[in-house]
């Protein structure tokens, strides 16, 4: 589904990411691990093509197409769809009005609402004094609307107190496996997701199925996630970068 | 004549080529006084097509559904007035001067005939206007209506109107300004005295949509007493030539509040220069002057002045203006002036482009870049408008959707 080859970027002509090589499957939840500052929201945004980042070298691909000259929103259409750790304020514009724009008469913005405890928002403009966990699930809400097949979910955890993060813990699960009546439909009709965590909390509610570690800009190792999850937990990342891990 | 009227009359003949401080000085000479005469209209719904869709632009209804009352004023020529709120009343200027001898009391009390050209020339024509009241206590049931419109071609029109809320009254005004179909080229001059007393409440909401070559010069003062509200909404989304005004609001009662909101385009060949005053010269006043300005090729000054003569005084002055493209221009000119101790101004002025976060994040949700930029400038534009009322704030939002940008 996604495929990154060899992909290096820059901002501002500073090299943030370089050669880094990352694939998600139709179906899978990868999950992309590493220390602050490694480039984790860089890569994110840079698949999801916002202008900022500039690739100087490699291409990615989505369901076989190379979309690195794709705009952002024609990246949108065709079934990206991110989840923004800082989202910019967007004064003047009502979170229901843009959730009616996204969800084109498909799905009831009001049950979408109502299912992630979002109702009392939907008069407020979007992202203007939400807090933390508001703004994930307005993310989520954006998200549901928009209902993309690869989900980019930078840090869906950071910032949510304990109650809320099984809320958004469950939501994700839910868009993950809308339209999947049985396991062994995942890789057919499942959503697909790249995954940016801190804790590891958010693999309690999804079940990841690759992780990888990103450090000093460039994928260092892959392999199962929760036993990638341990190794970082119980010696940090030093022995990533030594890769040690899983190799 | 009495003494104090040939006083105003020998100020305003001295004032007669006397230029404004601000915007282009149009030579009156070069156009034909507006006709003082009009067939009556009994029925507004009997006007044209496309004179009442004229009048639906500027947020004035054919039929008068939802409103207390209508006036409609043509050239210089009062031709429709009707009433249905036993809580208004609703007639024109002279008129009302012929009918109430204490009404020279508020009569060129707060606009001086001789600020300049404009209001000596619409002194000395004698203008006519409307002139709209509600008793003490009383509210109006729904807004009054009133809409000033250019009829002719190259005539200028002087317009005098006299605005009083009595204690503890309420009134919505919508008041539509617009010139007719194929009258490209003339001259507004409008002069408004607004008293809003004790406890009282004044809605005012002015819409402006004139055509390419019109000058336009409106010249307003509102005095607000003690415990008075006076909220002003001024729209002006489609071309014209010049618009110069600068309202000003006296806060001269304890705890008098007021809020100023203007939302303007300015397209390619027009000169909007959109001023709003408070002077707080009461204790506890408070003032809140908002614009949300876009040039899409003209030319806008945004000016903005707080003056603190009293203590407990508190304003906020917020100006924001988007440029779209690189042939036009914002001029933010905020000023603060504090007399006393304790008073408390502030102001936001922030003039560029569109943010480019704010277009790529609603572009990550699918819309396109055209999209993206139209939510973000009704948004922007509807911050501006949040105070009136909801219907007449779907008719702003539908125009600004239509003519702005073609959204």
């Amino acid at each position: 589904m996604l495929k990154i080859e060899d992909l290096t970027v820059e901002v501002n002509g500073k090299t943030l990411l370089h050669d880094v090589n990352l694939e998600v499957q139709k179906g899978y939840t990868n999950v992309l691990f590493g220390p602050n500052g490694a480039g984790k929201s860089a890569l994110m945004r840079t698949i999801m093509g916002f202008s900022e980042y500039r690739v100087v070298k490699g291409r990615i691909l989505f369901n076989g197409e190379d979309i690195t000259g794709l705009s952002v929103d024609e990246r949108a259409r065709r079934g990206l769809g991110i989840m923004m750790q800082r989202p910019p304020d967007m004064s003047g514009i009502k979170l229901k009005d843009l959730i009616k724009v996204l969800s084109k008469g498909k799905k009831n913005p009001e049950v979408l609402a109502e299912n992630l405890d979002m109702t009392r928002f939907m008069d407020r403009d979007v992202n203007v004094g939400f807090s933390g966990g508001e703004i994930k699930r307005s993310e989520l809400l954006q998200l549901a609307a928009q209902n993309p097949s690869l989900y980019l979910l930078d840090e869906p955890e950071s910032g949510v107190d304990l109650v809320s993060i099984e809320q958004v813990g469950m939501t994700i699960k839910g868009l993950l496996e809308e339209g999947v009546n049985c396991p062994g439909e995942s890789c057919e009709k499942g959503k697909s997701a790249l995954i940016i965590t801190h804790t590891g909390q958010i693999l309690d509610y999804v079940k990841a199925d690759r992780g990888y570690i990103l450090c000093n800009g460039t994928i260092m190792c892959s392999g199962n996630p929760l036993k990638m999850l341990e190794e970082i937990k119980n010696r940090g990342y030093e022995e990533c970068i030594k890769c040690r891990l899983m190799k | 004549m009495q003494t104090d009227e040939v006083n105003l009359k020998s100020r305003a003949e001295s004032a007669a080529e006397k230029k404004a401080a601000f915007g282009e000085d149009f030579e009156l000479g070069k156009f034909e006084e507006g006709s003082k005469i009009s067939k009556p209209i009994e029925d507004l719904e009997t006007l044209d097509e496309e004179s009442k869709r004229t009048l639906l632009q500027v947020g004035v209804v054919p039929s008068e559904e939802g409103r207390s009352g209508s006036l409609l004023v043509l050239d210089n020529a009062v031709s429709h007035s009707s009433l249905k709120d036993k809580n208004v009343e609703l007639m024109s200027t002279q008129k009302a001067l012929g009918k109430y001898e204490w009404l020279k009391e508020y009569s060129w009390k707060l606009v001086s005939v001789d600020t300049d050209k404009y209001t000596a020339k619409t002194y000395l024509e004698n203008a006519d206007g409307y002139f709209v009241r509600v008793p003490a206590g009383k509210k109006s049931s729904m807004p009054v209506q009133t809409c000033l419109m250019l009829n002719s071609k190259k005539v200028y029109q002087t317009v005098h109107n006299i605005i009083i809320v009595e204690e503890g009254a309420s009134l919505d005004i919508i008041t539509g300004c617009t010139s007719k179909k194929g009258v490209e080229e003339g001259l507004h001059l409008g002069i408004s005295e607004m008293y809003v007393k004790k406890g009282a409440t004044l809605n005012f909401t002015m819409i402006h949509n004139w055509a390419e070559q019109i000058g336009v010069r409106p010249r307003t003062v509102v005095r607000v007493e003690e415990g008075g509200t006076y909220v002003s909404n001024y729209i002006c989304l489609k071309p014209v030539r010049s618009v110069q005004t600068y309202p000003t609001v006296k806060l001269e009662g304890e705890g008098a509040v007021t809020r100023l909101n203007t939302i303007a385009i300015a397209h390619s060949g027009s000169e909007l220069d959109l001023g709003s005053r408070a002077i707080f010269n009461a204790p506890g006043t408070k003032a809140e002057l908002i614009s949300r300005t876009i040039t899409i090729g003209g030319r806008i000054i945004a000016r903005g002045e707080m003056i603190g003569n009293a203590k407990g005084a508190k304003g906020h002055l917020e100006c924001k203006g988007l440029v779209l493209t690189d042939k036009g221009s914002q001029l933010a000119i905020p000023i603060l002036e504090a007399n006393v101790d304790d008073v408390e101004l502030t102001h936001e002025a922030a003039v560029g482009k569109i943010a480019k976060d704010q277009v790529e994040y609603l572009m990550a949700r699918g819309l396109t870049e055209d999209e993206a930029v139209g939510m973000i400038v009704r948004g922007f534009l509807d911050v501006g408008i949040r105070g009136i009322p909801e219907e007449l704030r779907n008719e702003i939002e539908n125009t600004i959707t239509q003519t702005a940008f073609g959204m």
